[in-house]
């Protein structure tokens, strides 16, 4: 049976379903990234998902166009951002606990305004695949690359795009002494506290696409609590990029394939407990994590407040 | 100020948090009837019922099914003079479950109904400490020999049984995918069911199992209906709220869906054919007949297709062959005079 898992349709099975599956985590994790690169760990992530998962849902349902709902998504991310950016940076409020907090107000509002807006599950026509002539068809290859929506491909663009901003740009280099020295780089001018906000709103516009990506082009409903957990692997994932856009895809990417791998070994009915396959992901995450942990460093002012010494 | 920034932050995102999914108890909507069916002198002091669910009221799967089961009860009692109804949602903590089951309790409502198999070891310990008050839970059969306790649960697997008959029979590929959320209790019954009524009728079809390890993970149940259908399914089934995310892939691939807990027909009304819908006013009619004479609990209650608690309702807007819907009555009518047994792994 284990032979079973090596045929053509399952493997193309299992690379189709990990992209897609990967994607709300790409958007989420390389907003994160932005923010921790910048020495701001943000918890809430979650809830700048769930509230932009309803947003998203609901302007595209009532107005029927899919692009304003992802507008929605994004401006509700980004205020969810701005008031997580004055808590932290202006108040300096410790970062792990205002971010719980966030989480909790991001999974109690969404639910909220579901009961009072929308009051049932609903379905929505979400983002369609997108058919590139030609390639679409080949077989295989069609169905894994070219057979996606536009979220998902703008979820794979985002990587290069991250990475060039953070290793290429002035904005890049701010961002990363301000993580790492913002002492130094205040001294040099700086503005330690403008770069910050740039990096948690951007993280929470991010998050708030990642939502929209579940809700209006993905899944198409929304349900409460519909992200179960997703937007903290998010933050794992981080870790477990070393912070950097390229080891964020690689972890969304194997995160998201063992988790395919385990819906195919059930399908398949290879005989191993239900309970066990679906721990397999998780445990895989961690074992990652010990194996390469130790060999990164984090960002210095991580967690950090900063507060000018004058 | 920096400590006073971070109480200032907890204390206003919790609090916002809390109201919002927090046991709060919410008055149900009031059910205009036109000629209330009142067969006794209303009483002078309303009936109160306090429930306490996993999800919300409007998950179209579990909670669902008591919720509207409490609204038809109240209707048949005479509206919200007779019958009142509160009731806690999302209570996936159980710890807040457990407060909210001992605050219903203290606030002296006659019947408190814990709507989850978790709450039960902390009812074991509530109820004692209110002798005067009556609790339900389920699903389940057990209700500790406590007097006060009322078991319920549903006989899922004959919903399932004649699910997995009609789709045995609407599968043209031969192949049936399942989307589950953990292999336990009342999911695993159905299912288990569904395989024993696919098996049943064409032992020549596969069925494939998904447990995704999740009542909640919309996502991972909408890739694992992908799955099924890459393996070759062209039916699917799934109990639980997640699914949701599995009736959308369903209908994009024009697979048709069976339903069961609430019906689920409004999601996708061109796949889904059927559901098995739970109504459990049969057991709370009996719960509360026994409460007004003076019995608090020391029985369980099953709702199976006999009693009616659980009916098979068809979708409308699909177009099932009258010889596919007299299979699926004769299953139904075998299953309630014993001439059909269902044989559980």
């Amino acid at each position: 049976m284990i032979s079973e898992l090596f045929t053509t349709t399952v493997l193309i099975g299992i690379l189709a379903s990990g992209i897609r599956l990967a994607t709300p985590y790409l958007y989420a994790a390389i907003g994160e990234a932005f923010g921790q690169k910048s020495g701001v760990l943000n918890l809430g992530v979650e809830g700048q998902m769930l509230l932009g998962c309803f947003a998203a849902f609901y302007v595209a349902l009532t107005t029927g166009n899919l692009w304003l709902g992802l507008l929605a998504a994004m401006i509700v991310g980004a205020l969810m951002g701005l008031a997580m950016a004055f808590v932290t940076v202006n108040l300096h409020a410790q970062q792990g606990i205002s971010g719980i907090g966030f989480y909790l107000f991001g999974l109690g509002m969404s639910d909220l305004l579901f009961q009072k807006l929308l009051g049932t599950v609903e379905t929505v026509k979400g983002f369609p695949k997108i058919y590139f002539p030609g390639l679409s068809d080949i077989p295989g290859i069609g169905e894994i690359f070219f057979s996606q929506n536009i979220l998902v491909y703008g979820a794979y663009l985002l990587v290069p795009l991250a990475w060039f901003v953070l290793n290429k740009t002035t904005l890049g280099l701010k961002i990363r002494a301000v993580g790492e020295n913002p002492d130094a780089a205040d001294s040099l001018g700086v503005s330690v506290a403008r770069v910050r906000y740039f990096t948690i709103v951007l993280g929470g516009t991010l998050s708030g696409i990642a939502g929209a990506s579940l809700s209006i082009a993905l899944l198409n409903v929304f349900q409460q609590n519909m992200t179960s957990g997703l937007g903290f692997i998010a933050v794992a994932l981080v870790y477990f990029g070393a912070w950097k856009p390229v080891g964020v895809l690689a972890g969304a990417l194997l995160f998201s394939m063992v988790n395919s791998l385990q819906l195919w070994i059930q399908v398949l009915g290879i005989p191993v407990p239900s309970d066990i396959a679906v721990m397999m992901p998780y445990i895989l995450t961690i074992l990652v994590l010990v194996a390469t942990v130790s060999r990164v460093r984090a960002p210095s002012a991580l967690t950090k407040p900063f507060e000018r010494e004058d | 100020m920096k400590k006073f920034a971070l109480l200032l932050t907890v204390v206003l995102t919790l609090s916002l948090a809390l109201t919002a999914c927090g046991p709060k108890a919410t008055e149900a909507p009031v059910i205009e009837t036109a000629a209330p069916v009142v067969t006794e002198a209303p009483a002078a002091e309303p009936f109160r019922v306090a429930v306490v669910m996993p999800s919300a009221i409007n998950d179209l799967a579990f909670s669902q099914s008591m919720y509207d089961a409490l609204l038809r009860i109240q209707e048949e009692m005479g509206g919200p003079d007779n019958f009142e109804i509160v009731y806690s949602e999302n209570m996936f903590v159980v710890d807040d479950a457990a407060a909210a089951i001992r605050d219903y309790a203290s606030q002296g409502f006659n019947l408190v109904i814990a709507h989850g198999s978790q709450y039960g070891s902390s009812l074991q310990e509530i109820a004692p400490d209110f002798p005067e008050t009556s609790f339900a839970w389920g699903t389940t059969v057990d209700t500790f020999g406590q007097p006060n306790i009322f078991a319920y649960e549903a006989a899922s697997q004959e919903g399932g049984y004649v699910n997995g008959v009609l789709a045995a029979t609407l599968s043209q590929t031969g192949t049936i995918g399942v989307v589950g959320p953990i292999e336990t209790g009342d999911a695993k019954l159905y299912v288990d069911g569904f395989m024993a009524g696919v098996a049943a009728t064409n032992p020549s079809i596969t069925v494939n199992v998904n447990y995704i390890g999740s009542f909640s993970d919309v996502a991972l149940a909408s890739e694992a209906a992908s799955t099924h259908l890459s393996a070759g399914a062209d039916v699917l089934t799934g109990t639980a709220q997640m699914v949701v995310g599995a009736i959308g892939k369903a209908e994009e691939a024009g697979a048709l869906w069976f339903g069961t807990q609430s019906n689920q027909s409004s999601l996708a009304p061109s796949i889904v054919v059927a559901s098995q819908v739970y109504h459990w006013e049969v057991a709370l009619r009996e719960m509360i007949a026994l409460i007004k004479a003076g019995t608090l609990g020391g029985q369980s209650f099953v709702a199976n297709l006999e009693n009616g608690g659980e009916v098979i309702e068809f979708n409308p807007d699909y177009a099932i062959s009258d010889e596919a819907k007299a299979l699926a009555e004769s299953t139904i009518k075998g299953i309630v005079d014993g001439t059909i047994t269902i044989t559980l792994p």
